[in-house]
């Protein structure tokens, strides 16, 4: 990606929480099955302390990889994303750690062999934490991710909570998205062909640079707002009560497997963690 | 001076879902001095091309020549291909970002590192040229009408003087009077400043208007490429792809059909009134 591309590639790479289109089991799941599995799985991670529970969730993970038709390589993009958070936390826990088994020690630093397992067993988290949820996203669409999380948190409603309105927000947040990257986009070109450059110079200059960007980034975010505002009151939308749904949610077979596999999974962890070791 | 193309392709998000073939093996030469006007519907490769030609995106295969120079050569400078081939985008006031109309005109200028003094006289003369007086230079963009505000932001790019000049859509949105004056200004542009003009636009009418040139795209291929005249003959191949001819020579073709021996290639209303003149000649009919 030389400096001449603009912002052509920048913008594209951005893969996590993104949907990817495909036919797979995974696809098919009701998107509440997806949501607890993937939260659960995520609890997971945080209880294993042994290596074979690792291994474990690394080969549930493979598979659901496998089961989703999603390509291994464009799911792996959205960790390029995240390698700098990454490296920041590793980086802390080997150099700065605490143990009995010293093996460097100079001033502030100190490594040791406990630090160095910890880092890794983080890394390890993070990679799965990052891939599994990105799964998630790559495997449902937004709308139905919405629909899942409203209707999932309906009990909420009695509390007072308006969950339908909260669903519909953030509905509307993710549709909006790859609209505005593609603004952006397309806004960074306009710049660039009148000589603007977004890449070099030190993070002052940088940040400074990017104002020719986001003025009209903003504006035009008001603009659409303004306007969706205005087309769903010429539809007298107001609110959840009352409201129907097209495609209510509904069960099938498919997703009891679902959830039995998921339980079965959290039955294994249990087994690993209390008996195993 | 010329631009050229040599068997170019561009594919967006390759090996992914989304993977799209935007242009396939595209030969082009554009020389100095043509006003081209480049048609196609939706989704044909017509911005993937404009944007190609002033190095915006890179080929993912071929060749582009700037005056007999590869602008993927690791010395060419793409700052002055940017100056020198000026994009104007769709809707391009949604680009003006500064406070008052002649600091977002001075933008362009400023990044090619001239002088202060240049970047004024430059700015200024490109708001001249639009017809954006005095008296609305430190305006806000949002306090100018829909058409100035098109018109200040094609100045943003005039102003770097490019001696290429794309332009895509520039009438999209605007009511006929805004479209007029914005197509007269590129005339203006071509005749008396030489300027070379590409003229993306889904307006027949505009294009066999103005222009001497028309390429047609179709899925990422250029389908037709000549003088209007030769390209709408083909009006039957264009209904095809989801185009169509000027509708004048619909006019003409209907009478050539109903007996009145006319010739057909007329492609604007006075073109056609002169076919109409010579077939009354001939015919003796008083018109």
């Amino acid at each position: 990606m030389g400096k001449e591309r603009g912002g052509d590639i920048i913008i594209r790479d951005i893969t996590i929480g993104q949907y990817y289109p495909a036919k797979s089991v995974l696809h098919s799941l009701d998107p509440r099955v997806k949501l607890a599995g993937t939260f659960l799985y995520i609890i997971s991670l945080f209880i294993f302390e042994s290596l074979s529970g690792y291994v474990l969730a690394g080969l549930i993970l493979l598979l659901t990889i496998k089961a989703s038709h999603v390509p291994f390589s464009y799911i792996v993009k959205g960790l390029k994303s995240v390698v700098f958070v990454m490296m920041f936390a590793v980086f802390f826990n080997v150099f700065f750690s605490h143990g009995q088994h010293q093996l460097v020690k100079y001033g502030v630093i100190s490594i040791t062999v406990e630090g160095i397992e910890l880092a890794c067993f983080m890394a390890i988290r993070l990679v799965y934490l990052i891939l599994g949820s990105s799964l998630m996203t790559f495997t449902t669409t937004p709308n139905q991710l919405t629909d899942g999380l409203e209707k999932a948190l309906a009990p909420l409603n009695r509390l007072k909570i308006p969950v339908h309105e909260i669903a519909m927000m953030m509905s509307i947040a993710l549709r909006f998205i790859p609209i505005l990257l593609e603004e952006a986009d397309k806004i960074m070109k306009a710049q660039s062909a009148r000589g603007a450059d977004f890449e070099t110079g030190n993070l002052m200059t940088r940040a400074k640079r990017l104002v020719p960007l986001l003025v009209p980034l903003f504006i035009s975010a008001f603009r659409r707002a303004n306007d969706l505002a205005m087309a769903m009151e010429a539809r007298c939308y107001r609110g959840g009560e009352g409201r129907t749904k097209m495609k209510p949610l509904k069960y099938k077979r498919l997703d009891y497997v679902g959830y039995s596999l998921v339980a079965s999974y959290l039955g294994i962890v249990f087994v690993i963690e209390n008996y195993i070791i | 001076m010329s631009i050229r193309l040599e068997h170019v392709n561009y594919v967006y998000s390759s090996g992914t879902a989304y993977e799209k073939h935007a242009v396939k093996d595209l030969n082009i030469t554009i020389e100095s001095g043509e006003f081209i006007g480049i048609i196609g519907h939706t989704g044909s490769g017509k911005s993937t091309l404009t944007q190609l030609l002033n190095g915006l995106i890179k080929a993912t295969d071929g060749h582009i020549y700037y005056n007999d120079k590869s602008i993927y050569d690791k010395k060419f400078d793409m700052r002055q291909l940017r100056g020198q081939v000026g994009l104007v985008f769709q809707y391009p006031e949604h680009q003006l970002f500064e406070t008052s109309i002649i600091r977002d005109v001075s933008f362009g200028p400023a990044n090619m590192g001239l002088a202060k003094d240049e970047i004024e006289k430059r700015a200024k003369m490109a708001l001249m040229q639009v017809g954006i007086g005095e008296d609305l230079f430190e305006a806000s963009p949002f306090e100018l009408s829909g058409g100035q505000r098109r018109r200040a932001a094609i100045a943003g790019v005039l102003a770097m003087e490019p001696s290429y000049l794309i332009l895509d859509e520039p009438t999209a949105g605007l009511d006929p009077k805004g479209r007029e004056e914005i197509l007269e200004l590129i005339r203006w542009l071509h005749e008396t400043r030489h300027i070379t003009v590409l003229l993306v636009s889904h307006s027949m009418e505009d294009v066999a208007e103005y222009v001497n040139r028309i390429i047609v795209m179709n899925h990422g291929q250029i389908a037709f490429d000549g003088v209007p005249k030769e390209v709408f003959k083909n009006y039957r191949e264009l209904e095809k792809i989801g185009l169509a001819a000027p509708q004048v020579t619909y006019v003409m073709n209907q009478l050539k059909d109903n007996g009145f021996q006319v010739e057909t290639d007329a492609v604007t209303v006075e073109e056609a009134y002169e076919a109409i003149k010579v077939w009354a000649r001939k015919e003796g009919v008083i018109l």
